[in-house]
């Protein structure tokens, strides 16, 4: 039987737990309670939604890309306009979430990890906005690939480190954040930017990005009076694509589909699929799925896209992927970088490309269907970051 | 070996090591080297050498791709070892050929041992002679069946406490634990400290209170001035970092680690 939230122990089946130095347990005990204390606090869920509507600019469209779906030939392909959301991405509803909270815990400052940026700049933003200061960490082969993003975070007055162990990128700056947040307990709250890391971290931030599929699930039901056939989202960590799974995960007729980076391919060592390609293994405290060599050291792991070069994954999506409910694909480097490419040529879109892997799977998908099916594709993020890497390419 | 002799054996072995330093104000010395750095038989030689030296306790440190609780001199050398080919089994291997006449534990974040098989694991630690475990990444809500498997074959699974961990906590561990309890001194990080941590005494005292388990603290000291101001306070001292940073600049880790036990004793050179 389906479960949607995780056991007293912060498993979701075999998945989840809390693998985590003696020093943290308290604080995450304390955590725990104050995110259950402000799920029932009628003030706090006044002041989000007020931010996510002002501020962020919620709800975001659903939108028909039309070209594309001409282009696949097949189902109709829309669009969750993730990407027109304050700072460009998803990771925004998740960081104001956080902070609020981070607030009501009576912590004084706040750190995040970043891959990509998106989840940093979201952090800056939010700390900017509600008066805390704030420091992000990224790996520095991160911090060389997305330039632009570290130029913002440091003019929305956050301080950044540039982490120079292991692959110098996002699995290495999580370990540092957890680092700093081990020696910082008392005055700091550690704003995990996906659905990874120990008990409570999956469930808090699946909870503030659930708005995405509520959303989009309310939209289907207005324009079509029916659900979508299918839903999908890219997923690195995962929390663009369990934000928009929760909403719909006891709707058995909606097809979810998570999309892994295959990198150079799911058979090559160049890749960051970890549900496809990865056995059950613990990283940044919980029990998932994980990218590791037989005596259980973390591989290094490659794709295109910075946000999904991550070995782990949330574990609730191990769990989803256990029990059947979600299936999971993988894209690899060049077919992202079409879908980004046809994305703008056709639509005038530039998405992010963790996004693009998102959508070179419902192009593909859609081209098997006929025209009376709809795929939902989450467009988690705008793509103006990877100017850079595009313009390397060619 | 009977069966009673075999629950017993590394749990009693390590409550023994403490004891006896007991006296005289005197502390046990556990000292953490790392195995696979800079090689594999570079490190049994060191672990050999800090037991030749004074160390009545030794740490043998797995190295790990993700060690979460570790500063950067304990990353370093675990990059180091695994860029140099470290495998568990090739330790378990030698220890088993050679084994260490001094009573020891292995350090492991969790996932080594996951990917190796926690009963197959326990198996072969016991036979190499090995007392217990460490493992920093499983709290008492996960330790269950890996305390259980180790008991099983004779090993103690050893506890962390924390500057942090609330009264329950502290006497569950104390209650439930075997072999001596971790107490890591400070909410932070391994790594060394010019000073020691604030009300570090009144914490140990904490501990103190919810049994009679040796308590051995570590994180942060590396100095005979830290080691003998605590040699009061806890029946063991753990010193990892300094030791890491000798074998790194190719210090003679005999006369460090001489240094270190000589202030167990209050002896300051």
């Amino acid at each position: 039987m389906l479960v949607t939230e995780p056991d007293q122990r912060g498993y979701f089946g075999a998945f989840g737990g809390r693998f985590v130095p003696e020093t943290l347990t308290v604080a995450l005990d304390e955590l725990q309670a104050g995110f259950e204390a402000v799920q029932h606090d009628a003030s706090f869920q006044s002041e989000f939604e007020t931010l996510l509507r002002d501020y962020v600019g919620r709800a975001t469209p659903l939108f028909e890309a039309g070209n594309l779906t001409r282009r696949a030939g097949g189902a109709r392909i829309f669009l969750k306009r993730e990407d027109l959301n304050h700072t460009g991405a998803h990771k925004i509803n998740n960081a104001l979430g956080q902070v609020l909270l981070a607030k009501r815990l009576g912590k004084s400052r706040v750190i995040a990890e970043t891959g990509a940026g998106q989840h940093g700049v979201a952090t800056a933003t939010a700390a900017a906005l509600l008066g805390m200061p704030c420091r992000v960490y990224m790996g520095a082969r991160d911090v060389e690939r997305q330039r632009p993003n570290v130029q913002r975070m440091r003019l929305l007055g956050a301080e950044i480190v540039a982490v120079e162990s292991g692959s110098k990128t996002l699995k290495d700056a999580i370990n540092e954040a957890m680092r700093a947040w081990i020696t910082e307990l008392d005055d700091t709250h550690y704003v995990v930017g996906s659905v990874v890391g120990p008990h409570p971290f999956p469930v808090i931030v699946r909870t503030f990005q659930s708005v995405i599929g509520r959303e989009s699930r309310r939209q289907c039901l207005e324009r079509f009076e029916r659900l979508p056939d299918i839903v999908a989202a890219c997923v690195g960590g995962g929390s663009n694509a369990m934000g928009m799974f929760h909403s719909f995960l006891r709707d058995e007729t909606v097809q979810l589909v998570g999309v892994e980076a295959a990198g150079s391919g799911v058979e090559s060592p160049a890749h960051a699929a970890s549900v496809s390609g990865g056995a059950p293994g613990v990283l940044h405290g919980a029990r998932s799925m994980l990218l590791q060599d037989r005596f259980g050291q973390v591989r290094a792991t490659h794709s295109i896209s910075a946000g999904l070069d991550y070995p782990g994954v949330g574990p609730e999506h191990a769990y989803l992927a256990e029990i059947g409910r979600v299936s999971y694909a993988a894209i690899t480097d060049d077919d992202a970088v079409a879908a980004f490419r046809l994305l703008a040529e056709c639509e005038g879109i530039i998405p992010a490309l963790e996004s693009a892997h998102a959508i070179a799977f419902a192009l593909q998908r859609a081209a098997d269907l006929t025209s009376d099916k709809i795929i939902v594709v989450n467009l988690s993020g705008r793509g103006d970051k990877d100017l850079g890497i595009l313009e390397s390419l060619s | 070996m009977s069966t009673t002799e075999t629950l017993a054996a590394g749990a009693t072995r390590l409550r023994a090591a403490f004891e006896a330093r007991s006296g005289d104000d005197a502390c046990a010395l556990v000292t953490y080297l790392m195995a696979g750095y800079p090689t594999l038989e570079d490190s049994l030689r060191h672990i050999r050498t800090a037991a030749a030296s004074g160390a009545d306790v030794i740490e043998i440190g797995i190295p790990h791709s993700d060690p979460i609780a570790d500063g950067p001199l304990i990353q370093e050398a675990a990059n180091v070892a695994l860029g140099n080919g470290f495998e568990l089994p090739q330790l378990i291997d030698a220890l088993r050929q050679e084994p260490l006449t001094v009573p020891y534990v292995l350090m492991s974040y969790i996932n080594p041992l996951l990917a190796y098989g926690c009963d197959e694991f326990m198996a072969d630690l016991q036979a190499t002679g090995c007392c217990g475990l460490i493992v920093p990444d499983l709290p008492l809500e996960e330790a269950l069946p890996w305390a259980e498997a180790a008991r099983g074959r004779g090993l103690a699974l050893v506890h962390l406490v924390a500057p942090t961990s609330t009264d329950a906590r502290l006497r569950a561990v104390m209650t439930a634990g075997d072999g001596f309890v971790y107490a890591v001194s400070v909410a932070g990080i391994t790594g060394t400290r010019a000073t020691l941590p604030d009300r570090i005494d009144s914490y140990l005292r904490r501990i103190k209170t919810f049994g009679d388990l040796p308590v051995a603290v570590g994180f942060g000291i590396s100095t005979p001035t830290q080691v003998a101001a605590l040699r009061p306070l806890a029946d063991g001292v753990v010193v990892g970092s300094r030791l890491i940073r000798a074998v790194r600049d190719q210090e003679n880790l005999a006369e460090v680690v001489a240094d270190l036990a000589a202030a167990t004793k209050g002896n300051i050179p």
